[in-house]
């Protein structure tokens, strides 16, 4: 890699935000009871939009160097120097992470935007604020940090934002303890993260080449190749600990749990934290040490599998939840699953472009689930909605489209990005069949689930508001004068079509939903590979055969120049491996044949839902509808083991350890005691009795003590004559 | 008039407390001014002694040293490195700080604040003391007034609380006062200068080092203190006021591996190298891992802050023995953030507690709602304690940690995993106490004031501070400890113990 270009101002996409985070933070209470919500919306708003543009400006920046040269760093200041480690706070854009700002700062501006909107009537805004802003920071240092320890301070620091926005209306106890969850299950990942980080430090400074420095360890990571740790390859080993700490930020089996339980917090929230940015963040790691992960193909074959495990699992669990946030919350966890499978084949540029749509459509099938949350007044279950798309017509037709692109239709985003794995699980030397077969059904299942909430939502009657005591017919009523709702039917329950500050980002999402995929048109279409070509540098990897370096040069025209001819292209596409083309329709059959069968079931009412569930005595409907119980197995076992040992832990810290010591004390008490009963009875007796004796004895004696000389002479004689007689025998 | 800062910040307290014993006894408002302005000069100083601190030189500065005992070869020898300024400088801000902590105190006034400015004296001279002898004097003359103040102005179990820490530590100080002889005596001509005993540590035998060691590590062991000897802690602090809680876990268990560091290190490195694994390793990650979990069991709110107190001191004895830049600079500067960090949490359940009047985690609920800037603090320190990275604690951990992995890989995966139980206890106990419907019982509670606000703000600073930019304290500690660490390591070369000399790996 090439010498970084200097600038100064690449710290500022993560200060302004920080910035807006800690004015809000300290004086936001006060500024919004002086100024108005309004003030702190601008106060949130500003720096984002600000970030968005310098990361704009770093883009165009980079596309006017060569492909080889694009690379700029900010060195802010010294962080942490101690003996061979020198770390700086530093950041780095490359054409990786020049994508992710991107998207963090343009569909996160977009959602601090929707979220005035949305929450219109949340009395302590400023902390809303204050958080997301924060959470911004921290993402964007996660993306720019220049080192390994860099990037985990935003890695924690987006886990932290995640706690307080899950539990952001911390007075229900379940939001807080899903917050806690959330957190707790991200510590178990970060955990992997730094061990993973301890020993790639410490492995190459076996070489005296210790780094934490993103572009010295691609530089130097050959070092390890001979090295082992506990046995096994360092890389293995280094890449394994690297892939725990993604399994937790980005939900992956077996630490997906706690995004589910993550829909607890406000709706922008989630299609922000927990769709478009910060679990991808698990991606973003792996692509951005591609370099060492290439080195380490059992760890790819470990990525690959669990991705795939994931991508099936979660969205067999997709279809059967009825709450409309859980829905999108599984099937985010799939498709980063798909994510996954991109990056155990090797295929990273793949990856990062599913992630780049995926952040596309998923934040708008949030923030559209978030309109119909708003307009129906916190209402999450889908079986009171229905009808929508009369009420909510810009909603539904974002929520439409997005669908569509999730479920893999061409010639949306989602069916280019996630194709292109699918074609690359197929044909990666790293990849395999069953990966194909079992992504497909996932896709698939994706395309049911989708049609099924966008039919439970959108289509049919209006089920909401009986419970309010309104009978069908009253609803049909106000139906067929939609238009009038507002005019006083006197009961106010009709869904309306939410503010323009919340349906403005649904359409610029959705547009992006439509578009994006054409930014990486794959050969077989006719393409360029734009995305693959603008990342080839960074992922330098065999991954994408496609890619040029001649196309990698285009400039910023040249780009432009060649989306439109990509554009065109698609309809007719000039030939290519066959098999792609047969693969490629197989899955877009599957995919539409899911929403035949969601058609088929919710909108026809052919067959009733009820037999599903049946099947198979409903063994594998209960299995799905509770999530295969994994919530309950690590209830049963680690948290309730965890807790067990503290407890048995504090006994035996209580009864043994300090009853030890208070043991010792009582026998040195009873000890004492003794002595002290023995000095009293012994050895003061033994005294006492010496004296007591002499005393005896002396009153005895004095009988013979007179005085009288006579009595002297008189016991002298006897003594004398004892002895004599004595001597004499 | 002395000219070294260090000799009057050691006994300026004590001029304070000569003072406040002159004073009428009901002059409440009179004595704490006195002692808030003998604890003043001291830290003044040791923001200047902070700016002209030689960053470059291992040696000691602001020495001292003139004969005090003559026959004995005593002497008034003090001075400061790298090791010792950063607990000089904690020990300054925390008495300051503890002086306005103990503001509430209506019992005894005059006594407890006497006693208050004594203590801080004796704490200041054990961290200056470079004479054995000395060294002693102020590590005893410390046991007394932390036994006065725990023993009456404590809780319901003072009593027993306060002979236990007495007891304890004495068990500690007659090992020390052995060992002291035994090297006074050891060596001709007989000294107790710590630094002429260090030069002399090459002539130690073997078997000499081995007892020394042991006898001194379980003197310091106990203040720590480390697993077994750790139970007179949660008592201690549980009936303490709130004020000598904040001194006890910031300032006084540093004692403990500051004595390892200052004493059992460079006088003693063959014993260390020999027992570094055992004694200090395996112990520190029991500590952490233990404590953690032990934290977790507790229903005590400072019981449970107590515990956490454990663990954290854990990193230190891990980070001490792991023999790298990284490790050993990461244990000092831990020091140095569990004090300023502990310090806010005992700081913050005395807040909770002068309200309530009970710290039973499962007896509140919803504070949130109530105190909302309480709770802010409360969040601040508490994610100080689990080590989030932008917080102080986050450096130093993440430095022993990593230090710990060149030899003690397994030892450091077991202690990292710490991490998960640190975020256990304290989001629950966060949940517990802060989060939820607000608790009917406590709607009223006011919100923290502004003597309340004005402790934590230093010591909120130093922890945002230190956690974004924490290169003047390694600045500070880095070029001593590097030397103590070349001299414990080329120790193991050619010394009595040159079998064992070198660090256990056991990767």
């Amino acid at each position: 890699m090439s010498h970084p270009i200097e600038v100064g101002y690449l710290r500022w996409i993560v200060l302004l935000p920080l910035l807006g985070a800690i004015i809000n933070g300290l004086f936001g209470a006060h500024i919004q009871k002086r100024l108005g919500r309004g003030a702190i919306a601008a106060i949130a708003c500003t720096p984002v939009a600000i970030a968005f543009l310098i990361s704009v400006s770093a883009f165009f920046q980079l596309l006017g160097l060569e492909p080889n040269q694009r690379f700029l760093l900010d060195d802010m200041s010294k962080w942490i120097h101690v003996g061979d480690l020198k770390l700086n706070l530093a950041f780095w854009v490359d054409p990786l992470s020049c994508t992710l700002i991107l998207v963090v700062t343009g569909i996160g501006g977009l959602i601090h935007l929707y979220s005035v909107g949305y929450l219109d009537d949340e009395p302590s805004i400023w902390r809303y604020f204050a958080y997301l802003n924060l959470f911004t920071a921290a993402m964007l240092t996660l993306v720019l940090g220049d080192s390994l320890l860099v990037m985990f301070v935003g890695w924690e620091g987006v886990g932290l934002c995640s706690y307080a926005l899950i539990g952001f209306w911390y007075k229900d106890l379940n939001n807080a303890t899903a917050g806690s969850k959330a957190f707790i299950v991200n510590r178990i990942g970060d955990f992997g993260f730094v061990l993973g980080m301890f020993a790639l430090y410490w492995c190459l400074d076996e070489s005296g080449q210790g780094t934490l420095i993103f572009r010295e360890l691609a530089e130097r990571v050959h070092l390890i190749s001979d090295q082992k740790v506990f046995g096994i390859a360092a890389a293995t080993f280094i890449t394994l600990a690297f892939f725990v700490g993604a399994t937790g930020k980005s939900a992956q089996i077996p630490l997906y749990v706690w995004l589910p339980d993550a829909m607890a917090g406000p709706t922008p929230v989630s299609a922000l934290i927990h769709a478009a940015t910060m679990v991808t963040a698990g991606v973003y790691m792996i692509a951005r040490m591609s370099f060492l992960f290439d080195m380490a193909p059992d760890t790819l074959a470990v990525i690959a599998t669990i991705g795939t495990a994931t991508a099936f699992l979660a969205a067999t669990i997709g279809v059967a939840q009825w709450d409309i946030k859980k829905v999108l919350a599984y099937s985010t966890v799939s498709q980063l699953g798909f994510m996954f499978i991109a990056m155990g084949v090797g295929a990273y540029s793949a990856g990062i472009f599913h992630l780049f749509t995926h952040a596309f459509f998923k934040a708008c099938l949030f923030l559209g689930s978030g309109s119909i949350i708003h307009a129906l007044h916190h209402e999450q279950d889908m079986r009171n909605m229905g009808g929508l798309k009369k009420y909510m017509p810009i909603t539904f037709l974002t929520f439409f489209v997005s669908t569509l692109a999730i479920a893999g239709i061409p010639p949306f985003a989602g069916f280019f990005s996630k194709d292109e794995i699918l074609w690359k699980a197929w044909s990666s030397p790293h990849g395999s069949g069953w990966i194909w077969l079992f992504g497909s059904m996932a896709a698939g299942f994706t395309a049911f689930y989708m049609f099924r909430q966008v039919f439970l939502t959108f289509f049919g009657e209006y089920r909401g508001g009986q419970a309010h005591g309104h009978g069908h017919a009253d609803h049909g009523h106000a139906a067929d004068h939609a238009h009038a709702v507002h005019g006083g039917h006197g009961h106010g329950q009709e869904p309306h079509e939410s503010s323009k500050v919340i349906t403005g980002p649904l359409v610029l999402l959705a547009l992006g939903a439509i578009l994006t995929g054409f930014l990486n048109v794959p050969g077989a279409l006719g393409g360029h590979h734009i995305f693959d070509n603008w990342l080839a540098p960074v992922l330098q990897a065999g991954s994408h055969g496609a890619a040029s370096p001649a196309h990698g040069a285009a400039g910023a025209h040249g780009v432009a120049s060649e989306l439109a001819a990509d554009v065109e292209h698609v309809a007719h596409s000039v030939a290519h491996d066959p098999f792609e083309y047969i693969l490629m329709s197989v899955s877009v059959g599957i995919a539409l044949f899911g929403i035949f069968l969601a058609w088929l079931v919710y909108e026809k009412k052919a067959i009733s839902p009820e037999r599903f569930s049946e099947v198979l005595g409903g063994v594998p409907y209960n299995l799905v509808y509770n999530k295969y119980y994994v919530d309950e197995v690590y209830q049963a076992t680690l948290i309730r083991g965890t807790l067990a040992l503290s407890r048995i832990l504090s006994a035996f810290d209580r009864w043994i350890i300090d009853g030890a010591v208070n043991g010792a004390a009582a026998v040195v008490r009873v000890v004492a005691r003794v002595e002290g009963a023995f000095d009293t009875y012994v050895v003061d007796g033994a005294v006492n009795l010496v004296g007591a004796v002499s005393l005896w004895a002396g009153n005895r004696m004095r009988a013979i003590q007179t005085g009288h000389i006579y009595s002297y002479l008189y016991a002298i004689v006897i003594g004398v004559a004892v002895v004599l007689f004595v001597r004499l025998i | 008039m002395p000219t070294n800062p260090l000799t009057w910040m050691i006994f300026l307290p004590l001029l304070g407390a000569a003072v406040i014993l002159c004073l009428p006894r009901n002059a409440h408002q009179l004595i704490k001014s006195v002692a808030a302005a003998a604890t003043v000069p001291p830290l003044l100083m040791a923001f200047s002694l902070f700016q002209s601190f030689d960053r470059t030189i291992a040696d000691m500065q602001y020495v001292t040293k003139i004969p005090w005992i003559a026959s004995f070869n005593i002497e008034y020898f003090i001075g400061v490195d790298g090791i010792s300024i950063t607990m000089v400088l904690l020990t300054a801000l925390l008495s300051f700080i503890c002086i306005f902590a103990s503001w509430g105190i209506e019992k005894a006034v005059k006594g407890y604040f006497a006693l208050f400015l004594l203590l801080d004296t004796a704490m200041m001279g054990v961290f200056c003391a470079l004479d054995f002898f000395l060294f002693f004097v102020f590590w005893e003359v410390m046991l007394l007034p932390m036994y006065f103040l725990i023993g009456i102005w404590g809780g319901p179990r003072r009593e027993y609380a306060a002979i236990k820490f007495f007891l304890y530590t004495m068990v500690g100080s007659v090992l020390m006062l052995v060992v002291m002889l035994a090297l006074y005596f050891y060596n001709d001509p007989h000294t107790f200068d710590l630094l002429e005993l260090a030069k002399r540590a090459p002539t130690y035998s073997a078997t000499f080092q081995r007892f020394a060691w042991l006898a001194l590590f379980i003197g310091f062991a106990i203040k720590i203190p480390a697993f077994p000897f750790h139970t007179w802690l949660p008592d201690a602090h549980v009936e303490a006021p709130t004020a000598i809680s904040v001194i006890l876990a910031g300032v006084l268990l540093k004692m403990g591996t500051y004595g390892i560091l200052r004493i059992n290190y460079p006088i003693l490195p063959q014993g260390t190298l020999e027992f570094a694994y055992w004694c200090l390793v395996a112990l520190g990650v029991l500590n952490i891992v233990y404590g953690a979990l032990c934290a977790m069991a507790q229903t005590d709110f400072k019981k449970l802050i107590a515990y956490s107190s454990i663990s954290h001191m854990g990193y230190v004895m891990f980070g001490m023995a792991t023999f790298t830049s990284q490790g050993i600079d990461g244990a000092v500067l831990q020091m140095f953030n569990h004090g300023t960090v502990t310090a806010m949490l005992f700081l913050l359940v005395g807040v909770i507690y002068d309200r309530a009047h009970h710290r039973e985690i499962n007896g509140f609920g919803g504070i949130a709602g109530i105190m909302p800037f309480y709770t802010g603090w409360t969040a601040l320190a508490f994610f100080a304690a689990m080590g989030l990275p932008g917080l102080s604690a986050f450096i130093s951990e993440v430095l022993v940690l990593l230090g710990g992995w060149r030899y003690y890989p397994v030892m450091t995966l077991i202690a990292a995993s710490a991490v998960v139980l640190t975020a256990g206890y304290m989001l629950w106990t966060m949940q517990r106490i802060y989060l939820g419907a607000p608790n009917e019982k406590y709607l009223t509670l006011p919100d923290i004031s502004a003597r309340e606000v004005f402790t934590l703000v230093p010591l909120g600073i130093l922890v945002v501070v230190l956690g974004v930019y924490p290169q003047p304290i390694l600045d500070l500690i880095g070029v001593s400890l590097h030397k103590l660490n070349e001299v414990v390591l080329s120790a193991g070369q050619g010394g009595p113990l040159a079998s064992t000399g070198t660090p256990p790996i056991v990767r």
